[in-house]
C-alpha cells in the first residue's frame, strides 16, 4: 500500500511542453507512472511522448479521465494553474513550482480548502511511492519498496533520509515532499494521518525545519491521537541565525519564534525520537523497527 | 526585502496614512536644509539602517534647534550604530531622516504579518507601544489584540473599528484610527509586504493617529511585480558577498565559524552545517547552490567562500537528483584547477552518477579529501580545519 498515489492514479501534466515539465515527464513515464495528457495552453491537439496535450484542464479531464495533476509551471502562473486543476475536479495536485508570491498561496489555499482535493507544494521535490509510480523531480533509483512512511519540508535532504533507508534495507511506502514555503497544500498532519490509516507503512521519518509552528502543531496532534506507529525525526536548522532566511522562504526564526531547539522538544515530549544528527535518521528508524518486531 | 524607514513611509504617505512631515539627508549639510524646509522649533534626526532598535543604540536624537540638528546629525552619519539586530561590530549609518517633532499623547502598536498556522494575514494592535512587541507577546500576550484578514474582502471595517475601539481609541481618533487601519492594510496589500509594522503609532493632541516609525519587508518571491520597491533596494546595507550571490542566483549567508560548505538544497545545506557543529566545528556560511551545480556555480562557490578569510576548510556536499554528480565533479575539477586555493577541500557526492564522479575526482590528481557519507565528511572537514 501506499498513500496519495498508486498504480491508479492517472496524471496529467501541466507544462508538459516547457522544459522542466517534458524533462520530468519522460523521468515519471520510466519510473511507470501512468501519464495520461498534459496541458499546454495554445498548444492543445499536439502530442508529447505520444501523450496528448490539451488547452485546458477540464477538457484534458474528459478526455482522459485523469485525478491527478502535476504543475510545472513559471512562478506567476502557479496559482492560476492550481485553481485551474481545482476547478477541473481531479482529486491531487502537485506543485513543484517555486517562487509562488506568499499573498497569493493565501488566496488560493482559503479557496481550495472548501473543495474536495489534496494539494501537495509549492516548491516541493513531490511524492513517490517506490515500486509504483512517482509524481515529481526525485531521483527514483535511490528508493526501494517497503513499508516507512517519509515526510518532508525539504527536498535533497529528503533525498539524503531516503538514501540512508535503502542503504540499511528499509525501503519505503510513500516519501513526500510537502514544501519549503510559508503556505503550503497539505501539513504534516494532513499526511500522518494517512500514514495512519495506512496498514504497510510501519514507521514515518518526519524531517522538519526552522520557520513557522509546522513540527510544534503536528507534536500536539501526535500527542492527542492514536497515532501509534514510531516517528523518527530530524529538524534542520539547529545552527541558523535567527532573523536570516535560509534559502526556503518558509526557514526562518523570527522574532525569535520557529527555532529548532523549540520543534525538536515539542517533538520529544509527543513520543517522537528525535536525533541531533541528519546521519542517524536511517539508522534510528531501523532500529526502532527491529526493536517493534 | 528591507528597506528604510523614510522610504517605508513614502509608501505609506502614497497610500493615505497620516505621517510627521520628514525628509532624507545624506550629509549634514542637507540635514540642515531639510530642517530649516520642515520649519518649528522641534525636530527628530533618525540614523537610517537596516535594522530595529536604533532608538537605544544613540540613533535617534531629539533636537531643539537647528544647531543641535546639525551637531547629532554629525555625531549619527557614520557612526558604527550596534542594536539587537545589528552585527556586533554594528551598522555604519550612511543615511539619515529629519522629521518634524510632534506633540504625542499616546503611543501604541500597530503590525501586519502572515501568520502561517492560520493561513492568513493577521493585524495585530497595542496598547503598548514603543517597546519590542516580541516581549509583549511573551509576557502579556492577551494585550495584543488581532484580527485575521480574508483575502476576498481586505480588512474590512468592522474590523478596523474593532482595533479602535481596542485600543481604546475616543471621539475623532476612532475615525482617524480606522481609516489609518484600512490605509495600513491597503499599503501592505498592494505591495506584496511581508511584515508592516508601525511602533510607535502615536495619537497627537488634535486626535490625529499617526505613523511614528515604520518598517517595511517585502516577499522576495512578489518583487517581480513591484519595480517601484525593487528601487528601494539600498545594496549598501548588504554585505557585498551575499548581494554578489543573490545575482548569481545562488543562496548565501556568511555565519562565524571556520569550515565553508557548498550544498545543493536548502533543507540539506542547514543540515550539513548542523553536522559540521555535531562534529565540533564552527560552519562559516550557509551556501545553496540550487539545481544548478555545474563548474560556473561552483567556481562562484568557491569564490564566495573565499571571501571570508576565517575559512579553514571547504565541505562540499551535493546529493544528485536532477543534478548529476559527474557534472558537479567535473565542475569542482574546472574550479580548482583555474584557481589557486590554499584551504583544503573535502568532496561527498551521492546520487545520480556519484560512481563516476568519484572515478573523475580521483584521476584529476587534484588534492581532495573524499567524504563517504555525511558523517564521514564532516568530521574530515572540522579536522583539517582545525588542522
Amino acid at each position: 500500500m501506499s498513500i496519495l498515489l498508486n498504480n491508479q492514479t492517472r496524471l496529467l501534466v501541466q507544462g508538459i511542453t516547457g522544459k522542466e515539465g517534458s524533462f520530468h515527464s519522460k523521468q515519471m513515464i520510466d519510473y511507470g507512472t501512468n501519464i495520461v495528457g498534459g496541458i499546454t495552453p495554445g498548444k492543445g491537439g499536439a502530442t508529447q511522448y505520444e501523450l496528448p496535450v490539451f488547452n485546458t484542464v477540464s477538457e484534458a479531464v474528459k478526455e482522459t479521465k485523469a485525478n491527478a495533476s502535476v504543475i510545472f509551471v513559471p512562478p506567476s502562473f502557479g496559482p492560476d494553474a492550481i485553481l485551474e486543476a481545482a476547478d477541473a475536479g481531479l482529486d491531487l495536485i502537485v506543485c513543484i513550482t517555486e517562487g509562488i508570491p506568499t499573498a497569493d498561496m493565501v488566496s488560493v489555499k482559503n479557496y481550495i480548502r472548501k473543495l474536495d482535493v489534496t494539494l501537495i507544494g509549492p516548491n516541493c521535490p513531490g511524492i513517490i511511492s517506490p515500486g509504483k509510480a512517482k509524481i515529481g523531480i526525485m531521483p527514483g533509483f535511490i528508493h526501494k519498496q517497503g513499508s516507512v512512511g517519509v515526510i518532508s519540508r525539504s527536498g535533497t535532504l529528503t533525498y539524503e533520509a531516503v538514501f540512508q533507508l535503502t542503504q540499511l534495507g528499509i525501503g519505503q511506502s510513500s516519501c513526500i515532499g510537502i514544501g519549503g514555503d510559508p503556505i503550503i497544500g497539505s501539513t504534516f498532519i494532513d499526511l500522518l494521518s494517512r500514514f495512519n490509516d495506512d496498514e504497510d507503512t510501519k514507521g514515518v521519518v518526519l524531517i522538519g525545519e526552522i520557520g513557522g509552528s509546522a513540527e510544534e502543531e503536528v507534536a500536539e496532534w501526535i500527542q492527542n491521537s492514536k497515532f501509534n506507529k514510531p516517528i523518527v525525526s530530524f529538524i534542520a536548522g539547529q545552527t541558523a541565525p535567527p532573523g536570516r532566511r535560509m534559502g526556503h522562504a518558509g526557514a526562518i526564526i523570527a522574532g525569535g519564534k520557529g527555532t529548532a531547539l523549540e520543534k525538536m522538544s515539542s517533538l520529544k515530549k509527543a513520543g517522537v525520537t528525535v536525533v541531533v544528527s541528519p546521519s542517524d535518521i536511517g539508522i534510528t528508524m531501523k532500529k526502532k523497527l527491529e526493536n517493534k518486531s | 526585502m528591507k528597506i528604510h524607514e523614510y522610504q517605508a513611509k513614502e509608501i505609506l504617505k502614497n497610500n493615505a496614512v497620516e505621517i510627521p512631515v520628514g525628509f532624507p539627508a545624506f550629509s549634514v549639510d542637507e540635514a540642515v536644509t531639510v530642517a530649516e524646509k520642515i520649519g518649528g522649533k522641534l525636530w527628530v534626526v533618525k540614523a537610517q539602517i537596516h535594522a530595529g532598535g536604533r532608538g537605544k543604540g544613540g540613533g535617534v536624537k531629539i533636537a531643539k534647534s537647528i544647531n543641535e540638528v546639525k551637531l547629532f546629525a554629525q555625531q549619527i552619519l557614520g557612526m558604527k550604530l550596534i542594536t539587537h539586530q545589528t552585527s556586533p561590530e554594528g551598522q555604519e549609518v550612511k543615511r539619515l531622516f529629519i522629521e518634524e517633532g510632534i506633540e504625542i499623547i499616546n503611543e501604541l502598536y500597530a503590525g501586519i504579518v502572515l501568520d502561517r498556522a492560520k493561513e492568513k494575514f493577521v493585524f495585530m494592535v497595542s496598547t503598548e507601544g514603543g517597546v519590542e512587541i516580541e516581549k509583549i507577546a511573551e509576557s502579556n500576550p492577551e494585550k495584543i489584540i488581532k484580527v485575521w484578514i480574508e483575502p476576498e474582502f481586505g480588512l474590512t471595517t468592522f474590523q478596523a473599528r474593532k482595533l479602535a475601539f481596542a485600543l481604546n481609541l475616543e471621539g475623532n481618533q476612532i475615525k482617524n484610527g480606522i481609516k489609518m487601519f484600512k490605509s495600513l492594510w491597503k499599503a501592505f496589500d498592494a505591495n506584496d509586504c511581508s511584515i508592516a509594522e508601525i511602533n510607535p503609532l502615536v495619537i497627537t493632541t488634535d486626535d490625529k493617529v499617526i505613523a511614528l516609525d515604520a518598517k517595511m519587508n517585502f516577499d522576495d518571491n512578489a518583487l517581480d511585480r513591484h519595480n517601484n520597491i525593487e528601487e528601494m533596494r539600498d545594496f549598501t546595507e548588504e554585505l557585498p558577498s551575499e548581494t554578489e550571490a543573490s545575482s548569481y542566483q545562488l543562496n548565501y549567508i556568511k555565519l562565524d565559524g571556520n569550515v565553508g560548505c557548498m550544498v545543493n538544497g536548502a533543507g540539506l545545506a542547514m543540515a550539513t552545517m548542523d553536522i559540521i557543529k555535531l562534529c565540533g566545528g564552527e560552519p562559516a556560511n550557509f551556501l545553496d547552490v540550487g539545481g544548478v551545480a555545474n563548474s560556473e556555480t561552483v567556481a562562484r562557490g568557491f569564490k564566495l567562500i573565499l571571501t571570508d578569510s576565517n575559512v579553514k576548510s571547504i565541505l562540499i556536499n551535493i546529493f544528485g537528483g536532477i543534478v548529476r554528480c559527474d557534472r558537479v565533479a567535473q565542475g569542482v575539477v574546472d574550479a580548482l584547477s583555474s584557481m589557486q586555493l590554499d584551504v583544503p577541500v573535502v568532496v561527498r557526492l551521492e546520487g545520480t552518477n556519484a560512481k563516476e564522479a568519484s572515478i573523475l575526482l580521483k584521476d584529476s590528481n587534484l588534492n581532495f579529501i573524499l567524504g563517504e557519507s555525511l558523517k564521514d565528511a564532516a568530521e574530515k572537514a572540522v579536522e583539517v580545519a582545525n588542522g
